[in-house]
Formats: structure tokens, sequence, C-alpha cells
């Protein structure tokens, strides 16, 4: 017999009832970045020996901007949901609080510093002009 | 009890000296090449802004990018990209319940591997030819 109700099982939400939407968002995320992934490859290889102004009006561009953007913002929000399941496996108490507060810190500080660089370029034709 | 009989029964393996069959390799290079592209967002992302900053700034971060550290760690963050999304996507057929066989992920680690060679031979060069 099962020792689980008809709406428990329907709700899928396991023993601790949280975690499951953790792992649905790295699902998602997952497919998505293997959309992106290669699409981001090509536009950074693209980028990389091009001179400081070049650099800046190729991220100016809306293509390479917007795949460079959400490359960083998806793929970062996909590495605190895994370095999240890590820290879970490895670490204990304190020592798993803090990774787990240095990992979130350190993946916005990321997203932010992307979404800067890239904002700046977008303008750049704007305002330095 | 060192003498006891124990008959002719497999023993559980000891941890210790255990060797790890394939699909376990592959699995657990799944979370280390995640992990380790930090390096190379950290090192993208610091150039990105470099390139906003000043000259100076970019000079340095565009020189690191394309030494020979930059190099290692580009080609480095290329493969474990393309492990990670090779892998992961092995990852999606086993949350569906598919692939589990002994033998069926032992032939998807052999893909993986061979695969992510290929793909990060082919990217650099895509990447020195164009």
């Amino acid at each position: 017999m099962r020792y689980i109700t008809p709406l428990k099982a329907a709700k899928g939400l396991g023993a601790s009832r949280t975690g499951t939407k953790d792992h649905w968002f790295l699902t998602v995320t997952a497919c998505a970045l293997a959309l992106l992934t290669p699409v981001f490859m090509l536009v950074v290889g693209r980028a990389i020996g091009l001179p400081r102004a070049g650099v800046v009006a190729y991220f100016g561009q809306p293509f390479p901007a917007i795949v460079t953007g959400l490359f960083v913002i998806v793929g970062m929000l996909h590495f605190v949901r895994g370095t999240r399941i890590m820290l879970d496996d490895y670490l204990r108490g304190t020592a798993l609080k803090v990774g787990i507060v240095v990992s979130v810190i350190f993946s916005y500080a990321v997203i932010a510093a992307a979404a800067y660089a890239l904002a700046r370029m977008g303008l750049a034709q704007f305002v330095l002009v | 009890m060192a003498d006891v009989n124990r008959g002719n029964r497999p023993l559980s393996p000891h941890l210790q000296v255990y060797r790890l069959p394939l699909a376990a390799i592959t699995s657990i290079l799944t979370r280390i090449t995640g992990h380790a592209l930090v390096a190379g967002i950290l090192l993208l992302v610091w150039w990105l802004v470099a390139a906003v900053t000043s000259d100076a700034a970019f000079a340095c971060a565009d020189w690191v990018l394309r030494s020979w550290i930059g190099f290692i760690v580009m080609t480095g963050a290329a493969w474990a990209l393309w492990y990670h999304l090779l892998a992961g996507i092995r990852h999606l057929f086993y949350d569906a319940g598919l692939g589990l066989e002994i033998e069926t992920a032992q032939k998807s680690s052999m893909a993986i591997l061979i695969g992510s060679g290929v793909l990060v031979l082919l990217s650099l060069i895509l990447f020195f030819a164009f």
C-alpha cells in the first residue's frame, strides 16, 4: 500500500515540500542554456581579439548584447541552484549557511557586473558621441 | 571470526579502494565542470566591465584573456561548458527515467567524453579560423 494521499502525489512536492521548485527551475534553465550555450560561444568567440572600441561597438548591437545578457543571467541563476545542491551535499551547519550566502551574493554580483557593462556598451553610442 | 567460512558471496565495495565506474566518474564531472565554469565567466565579465571602464583596465583584462593563461582558462571553460551541456542533457534523460541501464550509461558516458572533446576541438578551429 502507498502511504501517500492522492493529493500529495498530485502536488508532487515530496517529503520536505521544498526543493521540487529548485529542481524544476534547474530543468527549465538547463533547457534554455542548452540552446543558448552554442550561440553564446559563437558570439563571444567573435568578440575576443577586437580592440576596445570594437568590443564596445560589438556588444552595443542587439543580438550579441541580448545573448550575452541572457546567458550570464540564466547561467548564474542556474549556478545558484546547482551550487546549493552541492553545498547541501558536502557542508553542514554554519559552513552550509555561509556557503549559501556567499554563492548567492557572488552570483548576483556577476549578473550586476555583466548587466552594467552591457548597458554601458548599449548606451555608448548615445552617451559618448 | 576470521576463520568462519563466509562462502563465495559477493563482498560490499570498500569505499576507500572502490574503483568508480565510468558512469559515476562522468556524473561527478558534471558537478566539477559546472563549478569550474566560474573561472571562465569571471574572466569574461571582468573583460566586459574593463571595456567600459578605461583603456588601462581593458588593456590589462585583454592581455590576460589573450595570454597563455587566458587561453588555458578559456579552452578549459569551453571544454567544461560542452561537457556540462552534454552531461546535463543526459541528466534530463535520467530524470525522465531513460538511459539508466548500466550498459546504456556506459555508452552515454563514452559519448559525452568523446563528444565534448570533439566539440572543443571544433570550437578552437572555428575560433582561430575566423
